[in-house]
């Protein structure tokens, strides 16, 4: 996976609780980078045809844009159970999004092998959260 | 790789050595599950080729699962032990177990692919990093290129088994 993949994944999930468009500031806050940062990459999807975006409106996925984000959704699922279940680290969730943009989606799919994930994935993601809706346990967020 | 997908703490690093350990246990676990299933079908009789294919892989994923807990070592973190990841795949294998030769060697390519990109965007990553970690860079990096290249032999063999060529 790679960084462009974190901002599809978080543009979706934002489109998805909005049932609409995502405003550029709330995609920097969910990746966690600048404004300008955000509008940078958000240009580079468009461009690429993931993404549309319309000013002061925000962006959307188109349907590559979609399939894409599901899958890297589906790769963070993977991560987080994975470092849950198979290495039990307790703060999973800040140590895969660290992961996120070196581990591929061909190797998530082999770890996906042993970590048990639902079927219904990843409609299934708590995006307040920002976990998979199936794991319990401690995950106090720090590293 | 972008800057986003270096590596840069030694956690992180220990972390991914340990996926790697993971990957080369999960092979090694389902290469025997396999030769156990094409074993027990008392139609069939295992390929002589497959056979070999897969003691190999499993040989070869214990060797690289020990190169990669020498370098673990160097940070005093934990591996992750084999019996462990052993269990996750038994039981998992079972629900979906391989129905011919052709899964088999299928799943066999599925692993030497993974592992070979596991190990080149890793590399990648290590290259991008500016940051300093607790072990040799020139030796991590000329453990994990020479892990990468015999991935890369394992996907060459497995395709032209695949394709019936010498």
């Amino acid at each position: 996976m790679n960084g462009a993949d974190g901002y599809l994944k978080s543009i979706y999930l934002l489109c998805r609780e909005a049932d609409g468009p995502a405003a550029t500031g709330a995609v920097a806050d969910a990746v966690g980078v600048s404004p300008a940062s955000a509008n940078e990459m958000v240009g580079k999807l468009e461009a690429a045809g993931l993404a549309d975006h319309e000013k002061y409106v925000g962006v959307t996925l188109t349907d590559e844009g979609i399939r894409r984000a599901r899958a890297a959704l589906e790769t963070y699922c993977v991560l987080e159970r994975f470092l849950a279940t198979a290495l039990e680290v307790d703060a999973y969730r800040a140590e895969a999004r660290q992961m996120q943009p070196v581990v591929d989606g061909t190797v998530a799919g082999r770890l996906d092998l042993i970590v048990e994930r639902r079927p219904e994935c990843p409609d299934c993601f708590l995006v307040d959260d920002d976990r998979c809706a199936h794991l319990v346990g401690p995950d106090d967020g720090s590293v | 790789m972008n800057v986003e997908g270096a590596v840069t703490s030694d956690r992180q690093l220990v972390r991914l050595l340990q996926m790697g350990v993971v990957l080369e246990e999960v092979v090694e676990a389902r290469a025997s599950k396999h030769y156990e299933s094409l074993a027990a079908d008392d139609d069939a009789e295992v390929d002589p080729a497959i056979a070999e294919l897969l003691a190999d892989a499993r040989a070869e994923s214990a060797d690289h699962r020990q190169r990669l807990e020498g370098l673990i070592d160097r940070f005093d973190a934990d591996t992750i032990p084999f019996d462990r990841i052993q269990g996750l795949v038994e039981e998992r294998y079972s629900q979906a177990p391989p129905g011919s030769f052709d899964d088999v060697l299928y799943d066999q390519l599925h692993g030497e692919e993974s592992a070979y990109k596991f190990y080149d965007d890793l590399i990648a990553a290590v290259e991008e990093s500016e940051a300093g970690f607790d072990v040799d860079r020139a030796h991590l990096l000329s453990t994990l290129a020479a892990l990468r290249d015999e991935e890369e032999a394992g996907v060459r063999e497995v395709t032209q088994l695949m394709s019936g060529e010498p």
